[in-house]
Order: structure tokens, then C-alpha cells, then sequence
């Protein structure tokens, strides 16, 4: 096999940040080759170079066998490279469509954009996907998995064949995921390289042959993944052993905190009721688009509901008031963390203390001591890599980005939490330490509602799973019940096939 | 995909457009009222006046459009034309016999060139638009001044066949309304059908997932600026032609009018959306609204009270009108 892309010994760095440093590795035609290692190991870095994005202050990038220098992302495109980033970079404004067209619209004879061919293409690609999204409908409101779709078919209409993802499925659920995987696989086939990134370490050893591993910026080794285990790969990113899943520890009820009772709305969810009592974690499982989020962002007092009600220790909470529910004891970490979590320009400890100012203020004024050392305990809780506090956000890796907004929610100490897709872009090792985090939160009486889009995190933190589909509860299952049978069935109202 | 999918993005599209038609209507509404008091509002000679002045507005206004679409603004188009106006005066005076063509482009060229710098300090300078072109309003407008040196070029200077140009028609419409029409209609069709202008819509959305795309925004930036300046510049020798006297201080105050016209015209002020042609009604809606209270003999003050609050009304539209799509397009389940 020829090597259609090589990394030789590539160096970047960002101030005093050594973010890669001499890492090489080449990705050869017709294979997937996975990208491992913590957060803030170094990954995007890579794929933005490949971008044309950073520039690599030493070492050399070569494309089928020639050095290359991008000056921007448009040379990279230019040589056949399309990229998947982290976090979904989209036109709000513009169409689906012309969202996966931009760069590459197609023409008519007088040079005009063919708008029924671009329609047509989008339609093929998802169709490929296996997914219904309306192609003339603005990007603006797409939940974060169909963004990540959307990112999707955008790579995948370039025809290039070099195709980088950065944690391409981090939002999406295992049926979208194994649709992915069967268009990257045919491409593959095809003889393109496709180098993937991820933290979920089953679609690596499904989709991948060779795994290349970083840790704090250095590689670690180029492998056949055939020949390691998900033990020795997590071993070697993060330099010790470590038991990958942290299962919640039992702990008995108590009062019931949160009645949801009915709840519907109209055209996106219908009659959903269930409980939840303290001390419980309570997981939303279903497909993307089954209205998970919907749900608890209407509970929260975000979105509308037309129906039902919704009771916190028995007392009704007032419709569309997030401040009731906060004044309440409710705290919800959202699913779109950059747009709706973050102050991108803000620093690390700002971000942190940004709900509690008020707490944390004396004479009204924030003094910067408290407010640091509040955000230094709960960031080195959750493992956050970073430089200094007073950072930007902006300058954190994807994952580490989500450990602040983590970590700003979990300082608020609610009675009832709800967090969207907990660990979404998060490593192993963190990923450990927030189910620990969130299993003694539940032993000392906090309620938790977890919407996850991973089977396993549902299946080892949830003492009872509440399943969607469309909108509507198909079931109920306590944790004796819960196995992957039973709640893809219920997800996807039919028998599971093997794949 | 079922009807059900594409019934959402067409009411959406409704609602978009309705911001046009919302235009149509408020004009119509102020023409039939106007002309119920007044029933010479509705005369040739009147409309005609409407027309001629709503022309030279409309050129600038495509032009402010379109960098206003890609998340910029150009505050020194009055200055541009004060330029433009007063160049090609004096160079109509000096040399008689120089056709219209010449007027035309040598406006379209010196208007360019002060877009051409405001791109520049833009994109290069790394420094907002707003305060750019807000230093080359003062620039441009300041060497005006000082090369007309107290100066004015006046109508008995210049030309006949030049003078004649702003009142002379073609088939009955007149030439300054014919240019303004091929402007809005030329730009709007690049702006929705060709990539320049879908790559400019895109920087407008997000500047960033334009640079990630591979859009050659410099290039963009830079000849959006250039439109809107040689526009301005065209817009000039308009100006020179219709008023036949110019002085340094012509067009002073102009870049609000325009700005305020593509506002109201429904162009977002954020970038990304909103259409040329709607700004082109703006810039129509603006001028009748002038016209009318002159004509009912409504007080001054009462005018700039009302683009006033238009723009506001516009700008809340907008916020409303956005706030309330993102809202049903989250909870409207995208899929089928
Ligand atoms: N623009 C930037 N400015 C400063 N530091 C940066 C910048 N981009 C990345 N870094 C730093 O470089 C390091 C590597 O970041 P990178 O984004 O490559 O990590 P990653 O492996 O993709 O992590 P994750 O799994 O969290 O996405 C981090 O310490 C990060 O803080
Ligand atoms: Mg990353």
C-alpha cells in the first residue's frame, strides 16, 4: 500500500505550549487509521495542520510522496484533503444544502449555482447516511448531531481522497455511527485513507487497522490494531493502567424530586412522564432526533411545552422560566456547549465561577482570589489541561473546553442535575472520574438525568433508563432490565440485527 | 423526503420574503393615503421626481448591501460621491465635448479606487470597518475640500448634453432610473446566483467557517468595498447630472440615508442575509416617505422621526423574526 499522506516529525506550539512535538506517522491508501490520546494531547493540532489551518513550525507534511506547504485551508482542499472538525463549523444563515456546497457549489452552463443539483446532492449524501434531513432548511437550529451530519456529507461531497474526522461521532448514537462506518468503509475500499479520531475505543477497533498514539504532544507508537487490546491502548495514551467504565454505586432513593407528568409538544414530543427521586441517575436513551434533549430542555424551562406539567418536590414549576427552575435547584448542562456554555473570550476561571458570581462576590465586587480558587478545584477535579487560569477558553482542546462547562454547572451544587451527553468529547481517563464524580453527587442525595447518546455510559451509570422514540416514552427499564437488547429494541421499536 | 419536510422551510422562506412584501404594502399604504389628501402626489411630473431621486440612493444603496452581507459597513460613501461628483464636474467643465460614457466610467473608477483603500485598511489593517470607513469619510471628504478650495463647479459650466443626461428618457423611463435598475438588478443576480455572492453571504454568517471553508475572504472583503465605492462614484456623476451645481460639500450625510435604506430593505445588520433588491425598496420606501410629508406639509422633525423609527421597527423585526425561527426550528424536529 502507498502512503497518500505522510507527518515528518512535525512540531507546533502555541506560546510556552509544545502542542506536537516531532510526531510522524504516514496514512496509507485504504486504510482507516485511528488517532488516539487524552484531551489535549495533541490530535486537532495534527488535523488542523493537515488542514492548512496551523502551519507546522518544523517537520513536513508530503502528499503523495511531495512536500507540501498550505498556506490556507483552500491549498489543503486543493490537494485532495477534507476535513471533519471537532466542533461543527456551519453557515447559520444559509441553507443545508448550500452548507455542503460552499467551496464546491455546482454550476450551470453560464456559470450560475445549479441550485437543483446542489438540492439533489444533499439528498444523495444523506441519503448515503441513511438520515432525513430537510436540505432547504437554514443550518441555524440543527442540534449538534445533525451539525455533525452535516459536517459529514460536506466531506463526503468533496470526493477527496484523504479524509481527516476529528471525533466525527462524538454526538451521534451507535445506528448513526454504524451508517457512518459503512460509507467510510466502501470509501476505504475504494482505496481513499481515512484517518479518524476518537475517544470511544469500540469504533476504533471496529472501523480502524492501524492506530497511532499521542501523549502530551509525542507519539507514541504507529500499531495494526489488530494486534492491541483497548487495555494496551489506553495504557499507552495515558501512561498507566486504568479500568475504563466507572459503574454507579448502589444507593437506596430517596423522595422523589423531579415529576415530569405528560409532558408534550406538539409535532416533537408527546405524553412523556417519568420520576425521579434523589439519589437516582436517570438516563434518556434513544436515537438522535427521538427528542431526548427536547424533553429536558422543556423541563428546564428553555423551550415551550403545550402539555402536561412539571414538578419539582411537588410544586409545580412555572412553563419557559429557566430562572424558576435554577432558583428551584435545577441546573442543566447543555448539549451545544460552545454556543450555549461558554464565553469563548473569557478566561478559564471566569467561565467557571460565571454562574455564582453573585455568591462568590463580596460588596458586590468579584475578588479574583476566591474566584480562582473555586475554579482550580473543580478544573483539577475533572483533569482540565491547561496553562494558566486566566487563559482563554478559546485556547483549550475540544474535550477540555468540555470539563470547564462541566465544571461550572457541578460548582453550582444543584438538587437536580441534568446533564446533556456528560462526556461527549472527553477521554477515557476523565471520562472515569465524571462517572465518579456524578455516582458520589447521587450518593449524597443529588438527582441526575442524564441524556447520553452512548450505550455503555447508560447502561453502567443509570439505575433506570427512560427510552424515547419519536418523541414519545417506549419504555421504562430498571437497571436489571437494561442491556443493549432491550434498549435498542425499544429505541428502535424493532429486533436489533447484527451488523 | 415527504411534503411534511420541505413545508417548515417553505414558511420559512415565507416569512422571509415577507419582509419585502411588508415593504410593498407600507409603500402602498403611504402612496394611497398620500394621494387621498393630495391627488398631485400621484402626477407624472411628481412620480418622476420620486423616481430620479430614489435612483441615485439605490446605487449606493446595492452597493452598502452587499458589504453590509458580509459583515461589514462602508460609512464613507456620502464622501465618495462628494468626490466623484466634484471630479467629474470639473473634468465635464474642462473638457466639453467628452462624452457621457467617459463621465460615467471616470466616476465608476475614482469610486473604486477609494473602495479599493477602505478594503484594504480593512482586511490588511485588521481594524473594524466601522472605524475605517468612518477616518476615510473625513479623508476623502477633507481632500474634496481642499482641492475645491471654496470652489463650486456650476450648472452653467458644465456640458448641455451632460445636464441633459439626468432628465433625458429612453422609451419613457429615464436614464438615472434605467442605470439604478440594471445596478440593482446586476448585483442582486450576483448575489444569488453566482459564488461570489453565496461566498459572501457565507462570510457574512461566519467569518470563521468561511476562512475554515477555503473562501478566499481577502479577496471578498476587498471587492465588496470595491462595489460599493465605485457604486458611491457612480452614484456621483448621478448627483453631478441632477443638480448641475456642485460643491465640496455635496452627499454630506448621505451614508445614513443608504444605511438606513438597506436596514429597513431587511438586510440583516449582523450579515448573512437579507437581499439587494430589498434594499433597493428601502431606498424607495425612504424617499417616498420624504416626498410624501413634503407634499402633506408635515413638519421636517417629523421625517427623521419616522426613518427613525423604521429602522427600529426593522432592526426588531429582525431580532424577533430570528429569535423566533431558531426557536421553532430546534424544537420543529428536522427529522422526518
Ligand atoms: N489556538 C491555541 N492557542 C493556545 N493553545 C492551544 C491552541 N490550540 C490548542 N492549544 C493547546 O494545545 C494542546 C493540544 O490541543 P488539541 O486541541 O490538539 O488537543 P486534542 O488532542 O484535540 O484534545 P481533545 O481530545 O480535547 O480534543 C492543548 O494543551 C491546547 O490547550
Ligand atoms: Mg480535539
Amino acid at each position: 500500500m502507498t502512503a497518500l499522506l505522510e507527518v515528518v516529525d512535525v512540531t507546533r506550539s502555541f506560546g510556552a505550549v509544545a502542542a506536537v512535538q516531532g510526531v510522524s506517522f504516514p496514512l496509507l491508501a485504504g486504510e482507516a487509521h485511528a488517532l488516539v490520546g487524552e484531551n489535549g494531547a495533541g490530535k486537532s493540532t495534527i488535523v488542523k495542520m493537515l488542514a492548512g489551518v496551523h502551519r507546522p513550525d518544523t517537520g513536513t507534511l508530503r502528499v503523495r510522496g511531495a512536500d507540501v506547504e498550505f498556506t490556507g485551508p483552500a491549498d489543503a482542499k486543493a490537494a485532495g484533503i477534507a476535513v471533519i472538525y471537532q466542533e461543527p463549523m456551519l453557515f447559520p444563515d444559509l441553507s443545508v444544502a448550500e452548507n455542503i456546497a460552499m467551496g464546491n457549489q455546482p454550476l450551470t452552463r453560464l456559470r450560475q449555482i445549479d441550485r437543483r443539483a446542489r438540492h439533489a446532492n444533499a439528498e444523495r449524501l444523506f441519503g448515503r447516511l441513511g438520515v432525513h434531513l430537510d436540505p432547504d432548511r437554514p443550518a441555524r437550529g440543527l442540534s449538534i448531531a445533525d451539525q455533525q451530519i452535516v459536517e459529514i456529507a460536506k466531506a463526503l461531497s468533496s470526493d477527496a481522497r484523504i479524509l481527516v474526522m476529528d471525533e466525527p461521532t462524538a454526538a451521534l448514537t451507535a445506528v448513526e455511527v454504524d451508517r457512518l462506518f459503512a460509507v467510510v468503509r466502501s470509501l476505504r475500499d475504494e482505496g481513499a485513507a481515512i484517518m479518524f479520531i476518537s475517544h470511544r475505543f469500540e469504533e476504533v477497533t471496529a472501523l480502524c487497522q492501524r492506530v497511532t498514539i499521542l501523549r502530551d504532544g509525542r507519539h507514541v507508537c504507529t500499531e495494526e490494531v489488530a494486534g492491541l487490546s483497548v487495555d494496551d491502548m489506553i495504557r499507552r495514551m495515558v501512561g498507566r493502567d486504568l479500568s475504563a467504565l466507572f459503574p454507579k454505586q448502589d444507593v437506596t432513593p430517596g423522595d422523589v424530586v423531579l415529576e415530569v407528568d405528560g409532558l408534550g409538544r406538539a409535532g416533537v414530543f408527546a405524553d412523556v412522564s417519568f420520576q425521579v427521586r434523589a439519589g437516582e441517575i436517570v438516563a434518556l436513551a434513544g436515537l438522535v432526533g427521538a427528542g431526548r434533549s427536547e424533553v429536558m430542555q422543556a423541563v428546564f424551562g428553555v423551550d415551550r411545552y403545550d402539555t402536561g406539567a412539571v414538578r419539582l418536590f411537588g410544586r409545580p414549576l412555572p412553563p419557559r422560566s429557566p430562572r424558576a427552575a435554577m432558583t428551584a435547584g435545577m441546573a442543566l448542562v447543555p448539549e451545544d456547549r460552545r454556543q450555549q456554555g461558554l464565553v469563548m473570550d473569557l478566561s478559564i476561571e471566569r467561565n467557571v465561577t460565571l454562574p455564582r458570581a453573585r455568591k462568590l462576590s463580596r460588596l458586590g465586587l468579584l475578588w479574583g482570589g476566591r474566584e480562582r480558587r473555586e475554579a482550580g478545584t473543580w478544573t483539577r477535579r475533572l483533569q482540565t489541561k491547561l496553562g494558566r487560569l486566566s487563559d482563554s477558553v478559546g485556547t483549550l482542546s475540544g474535550g477540555n473546553q468540555q470539563k470547564v462547562v462541566l465544571a461550572k454547572w457541578l460548582a453550582t451544587s444543584p438538587k437536580l442535575l441534568i446533564v446533556d451527553e456528560p462526556t461527549r468529547g472527553i477521554d477515557v481517563g476523565t471520562k472515569a472520574e465524571v462517572h465518579r464524580l456524578m455516582s458520589s453527587l447521587a450518593a449524597d442525595g443529588l438527582a441526575i438525568v442524564m441524556v447520553s447518546s452512548e450505550l455503555p455510559e447508560v447502561l453502567g451509570m443509570a439505575d433506570r433508563v427512560v427510552v424515547l422514540r419519536e418523541g414519545r416514552v417506549t419504555a421504562q427499564l430498571t437497571r436489571a432490565e437494561a442491556t443493549e437488547e432491550s434498549v435498542m429494541y425499544a429505541a428502535m421499536g424493532r429486533p436489533v440485527t447484527a451488523p | 423526503m415527504s411534503s411534511l419536510a420541505t413545508a417548515p422551510a417553505a414558511a420559512l422562506q415565507g416569512l422571509l420574503r415577507a419582509r419585502e412584501l411588508g415593504i410593498v404594502l407600507a409603500l402602498a399604504a403611504l402612496v394611497a393615503y398620500t394621494a387621498a389628501g393630495n391627488p398631485r402626489f400621484l402626477s407624472g411630473q411628481s412620480i418622476r421626481d420620486i423616481l430620479l431621486n430614489t435612483a441615485i440612493l439605490a446605487v449606493m444603496a446595492a452597493g452598502q448591501a452587499v458589504v453590509v452581507i458580509t459583515r461589514n459597513i462602508d460609512l464613507s460613501v456620502g464622501s465618495v460621491l462628494a468626490v466623484s461628483a466634484f471630479g467629474v464636474a470639473t473634468l465635464m467643465s474642462a473638457n466639453p465635448s467628452l462624452p457621457i460614457v467617459v463621465a460615467l466610467l471616470a466616476g465608476l473608477a475614482v469610486g473604486a479606487a477609494c473602495g479599493l483603500l477602505n478594503g484594504v485598511l480593512v482586511r490588511y489593517g485588521r481594524v473594524p470597518a466601522l472605524v475605517v470607513t468612518l477616518g476615510t469619510l473625513y479623508i476623502y471628504r477633507g481632500v474634496t475640500y481642499s482641492w475645491a478650495g471654496g470652489q463650486q463647479v456650476n450648472a452653467d459650466e458644465l456640458p448641455p448634453h451632460f445636464l441633459r443626461f439626468a432628465n433625458d428618457s429612453i422609451l419613457g423611463v429615464p436614464w438615472l432610473v434605467l442605470i439604478a435598475v440594471v445596478v440593482i438588478g446586476g448585483v442582486s443576480l450576483m448575489m444569488r446566483n453566482y459564488r461570489l455572492g453565496r461566498e459572501m453571504y457565507a462570510m457574512g454568517s461566519s467569518p470563521q467557517a468561511a476562512e475554515l471553508a477555503g473562501i478566499r475572504v481577502a479577496r471578498n472583503t476587498i471587492g465588496a468595498f470595491l462595489l460599493s465605492g465605485a457604486l458611491a462614484g457612480l452614484a456621483g456623476v448621478l448627483f453631478a447630472a441632477r443638480f448641475g451645481t456642485v460643491d465640496a460639500a455635496a452627499g454630506t450625510g448621505y451614508e445614513l440615508n443608504v444605511v438606513a435604506a438597506v436596514v429597513v430593505g431587511g438586510v440583516a445588520v449582523f450579515g448573512g442575509s437579507g437581499t439587494v433588491w430589498g434594499a433597493g425598496l428601502g431606498a424607495l420606501l425612504l424617499t417616498v416617505i420624504g416626498s410624501a410629508l413634503a407634499v402633506l406639509d408635515i413638519n421636517q422633525f417629523w421625517q427623521q422621526a419616522i426613518v427613525g423609527a423604521l429602522i427600529v421597527l426593522a432592526i426588531g423585526a429582525d431580532r424577533l423574526v430570528a429569535v423566533r425561527i431558531a426557536g421553532s426550528l430546534r424544537k420543529r424536529d428536522s427529522h422526518v
